[in-house]
């Protein structure tokens, strides 16, 4: 039978898979989570006795203003790159079939360069003595050299940069996917171009909106090297806090909480998209 | 005029660049008429009916609905609605929303509007499916939805892009009587475009035979099947077989042909181009062959044809046989009048010269 033929394989391919998903994925996070409620210890990192202290100082208003303001720089990210991705993942799918592939080639380029390498050449540009004010300056659009660098706007041109092709990409797959009829249907019905806009084209590519927004919001909160290389002392992401409690503070306990919020707030907005997408289709005659 | 058409073009022209999709075409659709535009893919039908939907402009000439010029008018504002080919259900919506879209762009209040979308899905007999996402419904539903969908906002004009090609075979037998009898009750002009012309035949009142841009013959299904304008529809409408010959003298509007094989035939004058001593082609449909030995009629054509094959299909059973090189098709009737035919053996086929249809060989 070829079941049984096939069974050496499966085999491998379930042990692969839970192998992966209990070595690399549970136990880690477990460890995390154990850690989260041991004791800081200097010489070991932890150790017993178990408490709440780590999620209590999560609690102290200096931390919650740096997520909160990490919360904020992330979304501001998600909304640049959501209202520059949209019209251009748009016209991406009207492109003509080759150029467009050569478009989305180009988008993914910058890639085989390691970000952080990105990162630096952002800052080249930034900089108070970089490209870019040299060039309003000698075009006489400004007099003296703009701050630029280790500012909010820095941080989130940066995240931008580094995250817009997660935007395009899931918006592009639903523009491609849009069938032209469904456009001129609605056109056909009745409705103007605005209409259309908002009741057919919108929820129709609401999915590729959504999966975008995940994928650039939730990894915004994380890049610590962004606000590392460009935004100073006082614009840190959640990702910087847990970087520094790991490496530099050495309190690991409070570092494993900090991440766990983090999962959880993006626990929380997986949840959120399911339950959206549930909700699609109740337009309300 | 006494009767006002619902639709009438003139002149329509449509190029892309050095193609002319839709060239210089005249039509008009009294109202309540269910008008069918036939034609093999490519043949321009599909741009014709976005001209008339708005989704697209002529180059030259005129569109009217019911006397209003609609040149300048954008598909929103048309009193013309359409059922796409494949539909285009909106799938983020329940099948009332569907409905209820375009009344919602014309602000029909939401209690009209439902009573409206809960009547005209009676009509179409879906009553209460308002609350379903059509990606659950069957393809028939989805049809009727679809049509419902245009219905509800009482167009003077529906267009109907081959709805019909997605759907399995049964069903679409199902629905082309189910469309004919929605058109009937609901009165509204119908303009349908396909490549199958049993739904043209079956639905239409009228019906134009569509190629390369131009309609060769705009008649009622009955017409074009028995007096076909042009080699293009004597072929393309119903079954044909084709022969060969030239012609050696007219009387009557029945002209005599002297077909390849050397047999004398008679068939109808069909075009001008039909003069003795030219090349000619006679068309005569299977349906109209009968078995020369069930027949005593002086007035009828003979031919003689050796069998090839038969094809054995219930009540559309066939034989196929050879006179000359060309391949004849007669119908073979299941009511024991037909002889028994061996392979190869020689069988006369005859017809009334009536129902044959000669054109000049030139013009095909």
């Amino acid at each position: 039978m070829g079941n049984t033929l096939q069974q050496p394989f499966r085999t491998a391919v379930l042990v692969l898979v839970w192998g992966w998903l209990l070595f690399l994925v549970f136990t880690p996070n477990l460890l995390v989570v154990g850690a989260s409620v041991m004791t800081r210890d200097p010489s070991t990192f932890i150790s017993l006795p178990m408490n709440l202290d780590a999620y209590r100082q999560l609690l102290n208003p200096l931390y919650l203003d740096v997520f909160l303001h990490s919360l904020y720089m992330a979304a501001m990210t998600t909304l640049i790159c959501l209202l520059i991705g949209y019209p251009f993942a748009w016209s991406l799918s009207k492109v003509a079939r080759k150029n467009r592939l050569l478009l989305i080639f180009l988008l993914i380029v910058p890639f085989w360069t390691n970000s952080l390498v990105r990162t630096y050449a952002l800052k080249l540009i930034l900089a108070t003595n970089g490209l870019l004010n040299n060039a309003l300056m000698a075009m006489g659009i400004i007099d003296e050299p703009m701050q630029m660098l280790y500012t909010e706007g820095a941080v989130i041109i940066g995240l931008v940069y580094l995250l817009l092709p997660f935007m395009i990409l899931p918006l592009y797959t639903v523009f491609e996917d849009l069938r032209e009829d469904f456009l001129r249907a609605s056109h056909d019905l009745g409705a103007g171009r605005w209409s259309t806009f908002i009741h057919v084209i919108v929820p129709l590519t609401l999915p590729g909106v959504l999966a975008g927004v995940m994928l650039v919001l939730l990894p915004a909160m994380g890049l610590f090297f962004v606000p590392d290389v460009l935004g100073g002392s006082r614009n840190l992401l959640v990702g910087n806090v847990i970087k520094n409690q790991f490496l530099d503070a050495r309190n690991w306990p409070f570092g494993a909480a900090a991440s766990i919020m983090l999962t959880l707030a993006m626990a929380f907005l997986m949840f959120a998209h399911r339950l959206s997408k549930r909700r699609i289709g109740e337009d309300g005659v | 005029m006494a009767t006002q058409s619902d639709l009438s073009c003139n002149g329509l022209v449509r190029r892309f660049g050095a193609h002319t999709a839709v060239n210089n075409i005249s039509l008009d659709v009294p109202a309540g008429t269910f008008f069918s535009i036939l034609g093999p893919s490519g043949c321009g039908k599909t741009t014709l009916l976005r001209l008339l939907a708005g989704f697209d402009r002529p180059n030259q000439g005129d569109i009217y609905i019911r006397g209003e010029r609609m040149n300048d008018v954008p598909p929103n504002h048309r009193p013309v609605n359409m059922v796409f080919q494949h539909l285009a259900l909106f799938p983020t919506m329940s099948v009332g929303d569907n409905i209820g879209y375009g009344l919602k762009r014309r602000k029909v209040p939401a209690a009209e509007r439902r009573k409206l979308t809960a009547e005209v899905l009676e009509q179409v007999g879906l009553p209460g499916l308002e609350n379903r996402n059509p990606m659950e419904l069957s393809g028939g539903q989805r049809q009727r939805v679809a049509l419902a969908r245009c219905l509800v906002l009482k167009p003077t004009l529906l267009l109907l892009d081959e709805p019909l090609g997605a759907l399995d075979l049964k069903l679409r037998e199902q629905m082309k009587v189910e469309l004919k009898h929605l058109q009937k009750q609901f009165g509204t002009t119908f303009v349908y475009i396909t490549h199958d012309q049993s739904e043209a035949m079956v639905m239409s009142d009228q019906v134009a035979v569509m190629k390369d841009g131009r309609f060769d013959q705009v008649a009622p299904p009955e017409e074009l099947y028995r007096e076909p304008a042009t080699p293009f529809v004597a072929g393309f409408v119903g079954d044909n077989n084709r022969l060969g010959g030239e012609v050696v003298s007219l009387e009557d509007n029945l002209a005599q042909i002297r077909l390849d094989s050397g047999e004398l035939v008679r068939g109808r004058v069909a075009s001008n181009e039909v003069r003795p001593g030219e090349r000619a082609e006679l068309y005569v449909r299977p349906e109209s062959l009968v078995f020369a030995g069930s027949v005593q009629n002086n007035d009828y054509s003979v031919m003689q044809a050796s069998v090839k094959t038969t094809l054995f299909d219930g009540a559309n059973s066939r034989v196929e046989a050879e006179n000359s090189g060309s391949l004849v098709y007669a119908r073979l009737p299941q009511d024991g009048s037909a002889p028994a035919l061996a392979l190869n053996s020689s069988i006369k086929l005859s017809w009334d010269p009536r129902f044959a249809r000669v054109f000049g060989a030139d013009r095909s």
